[in-house]
């Protein structure tokens, strides 16, 4: 855990804060480039004091330097910013009941799909947004998708980065099995996990209830044969022909992986991945910090190797990152000092330090902050920094709505490839089942 | 002291003040008792019950306001195979771990109900499982099923008499046994304590009685402390089965493919991560008849005792 201790990041955080030194966290200096842009003008109100909602930190520098910008965003504006972290789980639900009572925080830094379903609540943040963007090199892919209103260009989010699942695997098997690294062609792509199974290394990908991991595959399943869950319409498009060779596919691929995976939850493949018990997988970064900074673990580290998962039949890997997403509410009485705040975080004086803090958890919205120098910390996270140069979202190819996030809340599409792996359905049939648990979602 | 002034001093009795009165009226005291009680049962029962029940009737989403959709939710439900899995689980589960649970805690309470040495030490023992939060049961019983991890295959490799993990959770029907070993294991000590404590309190004079008659120990048993330790133990214990949630949110989340759903865990999975609240709501309020059949049968069909359907003539 100790990369940088509380005590050291308060320090670093205090004195970049004193000095309001460029890239203050002393990690390391990122050249991040930046553009002429006029800033809107924001007449902050009176008196304005604002309130912060975010998830919980992935580690504890993040919080410290995130609070630490936000306190120098006081000393320059003398608006108060108070900011409260609370877990992962209750974020999607205080969100709704702050848009629903019209009460609570000012801004939230929710997940993903939140701005989309409380549009109407929300405050358009189009002039920071075209600022920004103009400003740091524009808004890459993912972060357009989740920013922007379906079909428009008016910006109802601003994502402050994405955390994604790529593979992860021991260069060793992989190599031993003949190959430098995973292959993108699905066809070689079975025969190395083939090889790897039979090598007593398998794979291991999970297909019970984990709203990431699980969803992770079973999106990568569909999207990697040319399949989707609606339309650009939102019309239900699962039952098709390329979902059912997905789960064809799948039939041969689940022979290979490590017995029990239809259990798994979003921990069960780190664990059996720091057991040696799968070679394998795919996963956020955390999950090889974890083995680094473990003595015990280190080897595994230093065998380890990310790369995108496999594109199959498209020709862009198919990957949808977790999203940050921040909004202000109507409700706000201090809506100009809100976007000034967001503005501000997202300049580089605060979000590179953040970037780094974080070590790679998050990865940026902003083309330009890729030459931050939290990529360059550590060769193995660097392909990290490209997770919202993404053009698959939660939902793809729809529009961001309740429905997607309800239809990957109810893992329609991981009950689909396990009720296929465990042999209980048929592709057809378990495509056919997908669909009509999906037109529930998306009837309206 | 004269006769007049004896005459004239009428002691008048103080007119009580305008408080005195309202305390002395029972009306207001009858509402003024019951207000704390039915007042919080108001909040915290019937207010939630009624809004549950109202919100199946809706399309309520977490973030949007719904409206009436007459009985939409239910004819949905009524075509979802998720649903009517979830409808035979639930008994399932609820049959085979309340005869378990049951037998093993009867067993246990014959057993506790002898002069053992250390009794007091052994009873407290035995009510550990149900002291510890179900959070923990459950994550406890997580490790011991665990595809990869579980201490049971380890054991049984180790020993030679497998070569491969054992499947406790990865496919249906060993899931559905699994968890059901798991609430057993849980609910034994409440039904042991419930039925020591019966024990305790059925009248010697009734043994002797049978004794003199010349019943068996068995008769005894069967005739006496069965029928009458029988239907409120029962009773709680279908219910509390039957509306389980953690062990089985915890240790599978309703999987593999939604094989182990109960109502419960379905209701939740719907209303909360789903963000459907009127369909959860819908599933949620399926469960009532289930528990008021329950409850009556209990107490009707078992209970053949006038006083344990709370008459005095027996």
């Amino acid at each position: 855990m100790a990369l940088i201790t509380r005590r050291t990041a308060l320090q670093l955080g205090a004195s970049a804060a004193a000095l309001g030194v460029t890239g203050g966290f002393a990690l390391a200096q990122s050249n991040i480039k930046t553009a002429d842009a006029t800033p809107p003008k924001l007449d902050i109100e009176k008196g304005a004091s604002l309130r912060v909602l975010r998830p919980a930190r992935f580690v504890p520098p993040d919080e410290e330097i995130f609070r630490a910008n936000c306190a120098r965003f006081t000393k320059e504006t003398g608006v108060e910013v108070r900011v409260d972290f609370v877990g992962w789980e209750d974020i999607t639900q205080q969100t709704a009941v702050t848009a629903n009572t019209g009460a609570g925080p000012d801004i939230i830094l929710g997940f993903n799909e939140a701005p989309h379903i409380y549009t109407d609540k929300l405050v358009e943040l189009s002039d920071v947004a075209e600022y920004i963007g103009k400003k740091y090199g524009g808004w890459l892919p993912l972060a357009q998708k989740y920013g922007k209103k379906h079909g428009t260009n008016n910006w109802i989010g601003l994502p402050f980065g994405a955390s994604g699942g790529p593979l992860v695997w021991r260069k060793s098997a992989v190599n031993a099995a003949g190959y430098d690294a995973p292959p993108d062609d699905l066809d070689k792509y079975l025969d190395l996990c083939r090889k790897l199974h039979a090598a007593g290394k398998p794979p291991g990908f999970a297909l019970g209830n984990a709203v990431g991991d699980g969803n992770g595959f079973a999106n990568w399943l569909v999207w990697s044969h040319g399949g989707f869950l609606v339309d650009e319409d939102n019309k239900v498009a699962i039952n098709r022909k390329e979902t059912v060779e997905a789960l064809k596919y799948l039939q041969e691929l689940y022979k290979t992986f490590i017995p029990g995976t239809i259990a798994w939850n979003d921990i069960s493949n780190n664990r059996a991945y720091a057991a040696n018990e799968i070679w394998l997988t795919a996963n956020g970064v955390s999950m090889y910090f974890a083995l680094k900074r473990d003595e015990k673990l280190r080897p595994i580290a230093d065998d380890t190797q990310h790369s995108l998962l496999p594109k199959g039949k498209l020709n862009v890997s198919p990957m949808a990152g977790l999203t940050l997403n921040a909004m202000v509410f109507k409700h706000s009485k201090a809506q100009n000092a809100a976007k000034s705040l967001l503005s501000f975080l997202l300049e580089k004086d605060q979000y590179d330090p953040w970037l780094q803090a974080n070590l790679g958890y998050w990865s940026q919205p902003l083309e330009n902050y890729s030459t931050s120098a939290v990529w360059e910390s550590d060769p193995k996270v660097s392909l990290f920094k490209n997770t919202m140069r993404s053009n698959f979202w939660i939902g793809y190819k729809g529009p961001i709505s309740q429905a997607s996030a309800a239809a990957n809340a109810d893992y329609i599409m991981v009950q689909m490839c396990a009720a296929v792996a465990s042999g209980q359905s048929t592709p057809e049939a378990a495509a056919a089942e997908a669909e009509r648990r999906a037109r529930r979602f998306f009837r309206s | 002291m004269t006769d007049a002034s004896l005459s004239t001093w009428v002691h008048r009795r103080a007119e009580p003040s305008w408080l005195g009165r309202l305390f002395d009226s029972k009306p207001f005291l009858v509402v003024v008792c019951l207000f704390p009680a039915v007042g919080l049962l108001m909040t915290f029962l019937t207010y939630p019950l009624a809004l549950g029940i109202y919100l199946a009737f809706t399309d309520t989403t977490i973030g949007r306001a719904g409206i009436w959709v007459g009985v939409e939710n239910f004819t949905y439900l009524f075509q979802d195979p998720i649903f009517w899995g979830a409808v035979f689980y639930s008994v399932f589960y609820t049959a085979i771990a309340t005869i378990g649970k049951f037998g093993l805690g009867l067993w246990l309470a014959l057993l506790l109900n002898n002069h053992l040495p250390f009794k007091s030490f052994l009873r407290a023992i035995i009510l550990l499982p149900w002291i510890v939060p179900t959070v923990l049961t459950a994550i406890a019983f997580w490790w011991i099923y665990d595809p990869q991890f579980s201490i049971i295959s380890h054991l049984l490799i180790k020993s030679g008499l497998r070569e491969t993990n054992v499947d406790f959770i990865n496919t249906a029907w060993p899931a559905r046994w699994s968890l059901i070993a798991a609430n057993i294991w849980r609910g034994i000590p409440f039904v042991a304590i419930s039925l020591l404590a019966g024990l305790q309190t059925i009248s010697p004079s009734l043994y002797e009685a049978a004794m003199l008659d010349g019943a068996t120990a068995w008769q005894r048993f069967k005739y006496i402390t069965f029928p009458m330790l029988l239907p409120i133990v029962m009773t709680f214990s279908i219910i509390f089965t039957f509306t389980d949630f953690q062990l089985v949110y915890a240790i599978t989340r309703g999987g593999p493919v939604n094989s182990t759903h109960l109502l419960a865990t379905l209701a939740f999975q719907r209303a909360i991560p789903g963000g459907q609240l009127g369909e959860g709501s819908a599933i949620a309020v399926s469960m009532i008849p289930f528990l008021v059949f329950a409850t009556l049968f209990s107490y009707f069909a078992l209970a053949r005792r006038k006083w344990q359907q709370g008459e005095t003539n027996d």
